[in-house]
């Protein structure tokens, strides 16, 4: 796969008056072409820091970062407009101008590249017929609701016909429904106009949902990288793990002598997996996490069981889930 | 001696209190727009932060406006000669009204562009938004509404001056107010003129609120 964007070596230091911060410390990453990218990570990663990086909104204290091959330090101010305009952008807050109507927010990338008065209105509402929102054309970003306004906002993003889609916690300040549909929009757009889409989130969930390819950021270093299966299946490091595990809570109490972890992908979510193997195996389980979801009569998600502390039924059930293509993992030290 | 000519003198006295003041307020955003413009951009987290043309233009503007009027009227005086050719009059008062109008409209300009959102202009700039873009389609754009009711501020603050002004002959309403008031105690024209200040701020006090609203598109 041909990457898109190149992170070679990319640290950000911030310099205060008395303390200095390093956000990042020397990331790499290849972003490959048509990709849903998803760099998660704990409140204060780094991650914002580095998705400014890839539009040099924040320019690395060193390290390069490529687009497309080109190396954006090289480029003089006008030369990295030109390349920003191939870059969008979308924000938690959606950033839209509050004294423009719906239009003019979407005319605004427009005018910047010096599109004609009419030109731009004609793409405007060709994006708003994208985006679902025509009849919003003449209202104010203050009329909107948090899922319109972000509509918009990726209206906007859209206009000038963009390689890159940065995605800044677009979904964090939206309630899980309007999460979903944004998100549909996302993978609609991403399927459409192979718009590369780099999703910086704190919410598994989200990355689960429409990323192919996810890193992990933790304390400035990118600690896991790869496809979001492989990653989601064996979180190797500690930070993936407590991503993956997100949600798990307190469950201290109930830890048991052997736990498992099982995810599902690929089974139906019309059958009872863990109620049929119950009944098999004629021994109950402990559920001490779930975390499924039906996704188009898939089940997806995961769990963590405590077994019976036989062990001859606990292989058994292992090897029953394992049979029905469940991925399982024992867990030597669950802490939720 | 409420003839005529007394009240001819308070119309026409209006209209030079009013001509001083919408004059002066014009002239001095002339000046103070860009002024408070540029100390938003070369600020430290501003577009352009530059230490040493902030520090310069922040260091003028504290220096004009803490002194007071009355004594900046005098302190120009000569300057005032050289542009107008004389020291009293409507059109000498100009002079200093701006000089002491101008930074002061370059703080008001500059607070009510420190409210934008920083979210709409970093929005901007991954938009590849060059600096005037976002100084005139963003910053000043965004801020109307709040640079508008500063245009109402001023214009209250360079009437007050104006009427300070009557005390070195400086034409208008606060001119008659000293002459007849305070040297002829013919309080009673005093107090119409007082009246009639206070009517000029009221009124435009109400203009600007109302255009500020109407332009207003953030609420709902």
């Amino acid at each position: 796969m041909e990457a898109m964007i190149q992170i070679k070596d990319v640290t950000k230091t911030f310099i205060g008056r008395d303390n200095t911060v390093e956000a990042l410390k020397g990331i790499n990453l290849d972003i490959e072409k048509g990709a849903i990218c998803g760099i998660i990570g704990m409140s204060g990663a780094g991650k914002s820091t580095l998705v400014r990086c890839l539009n040099f909104l924040e320019k690395p204290t060193s390290g390069t970062v490529l687009v497309e091959g080109r190396d954006l330090r090289t480029m003089n101010d006008a030369q990295l407009r030109k390349t920003r305009t191939e870059i969008a952008m979308i924000f938690q807050h959606f950033n839209l101008l509050m004294q423009r109507n719906v239009v003019d927010n979407i005319c605004f990338p427009l005018e910047i590249v010096g599109m004609k008065r009419r030109e731009a209105k004609k793409r405007a509402a060709e994006l708003l017929e994208i985006v679902g929102l025509s009849d919003k054309a003449k209202a104010y970003p203050a009329q909107l609701s948090g899922g319109q306004k972000q509509r918009v906002a990726i209206a906007r993003a859209l206009a000038n016909n963009p390689k890159i889609l940065l995605c800044d916690e677009a979904t964090s300040a939206l309630d899980p429904t309007t999460t979903k549909s944004i998100l549909a929009l996302l993978k609609e757009i991403n399927e459409k106009y192979g718009i590369t889409i780099v999703i910086i989130t704190h919410e598994m969930t989200v990355v689960q949902e429409i990323c192919n390819q996810v890193a992990i950021i933790d304390n400035g270093n990118l600690v896991e990288s790869g496809s979001v299966e492989e990653v989601f299946s064996r979180p190797k490091t500690k930070a993936a793990q407590k991503l993956v595990f997100q949600g798990g809570g307190s469950t201290e109490v109930m830890r048991g002598k052997r736990c498992v972890r099982i995810v599902f992908r690929e089974n139906s979510s019309f059958e009872p997996v863990i109620g049929n193997m119950v009944l098999a195996c004629k021994a109950p389980v402990n559920i001490l996490l779930a975390d499924t979801k039906d996704i188009g009569g898939i089940a997806h998600g995961q769990m963590v069981l405590q077994l019976p502390e036989d062990g001859v039924t606990a292989e058994k059930m292992i090897h029953y889930l394992k049979e029905r293509n469940l991925t399982v993992e024992e867990l030597t030290d669950y802490v939720g | 001696m409420w003839d005529n000519e007394v009240i001819m003198m308070l119309v026409t006295n209006t209209g030079i209190t009013l001509y001083m003041t919408l004059l002066s307020t014009l002239m001095a955003y002339v000046i103070g727009l860009p002024l408070g413009v540029a100390l938003v951009v070369t600020a430290k987290d501003g577009l352009r932060p530059n230490a040493a043309a902030f520090g310069i233009l922040d260091f003028i503007v504290n220096i004009v406006r803490s002194v007071p009027f009355l004594i900046l009227l005098i302190l120009v005086i000569p300057l005032t000669r050289l542009i107008v050719g004389k020291s009293y009059g409507p059109g000498a008062t100009i002079v200093p009204l701006v000089i002491a109008a101008a930074p002061f409209i370059a703080r008001l300009v500059e607070s009510s562009l420190l409210e934008v959102d920083k979210g709409v202009i970093e929005a901007a700039q991954s938009m590849g938004a060059n600096l005037w873009t976002i100084i005139f389609k963003v910053l000043l754009a965004e801020a109307r509404t709040s640079l508008i009711v500063g245009v109402t501020i001023a214009l209250g603050t360079i009437l007050g001056y104006s009427a300070m002004a009557g005390v070195v002959g400086g034409g208008g309403l606060g001119d008659i107010a000293i002459r007849y008031g305070y040297y002829r105690y013919e309080s009673d024209i005093m107090w119409v003129t007082v009246i009639l200040l206070v009517l000029l701020v009221q009124i435009l006090q109400v203009i600007g609120t109302k255009l500020s609203k109407k332009l207003d598109k953030r609420g709902r």
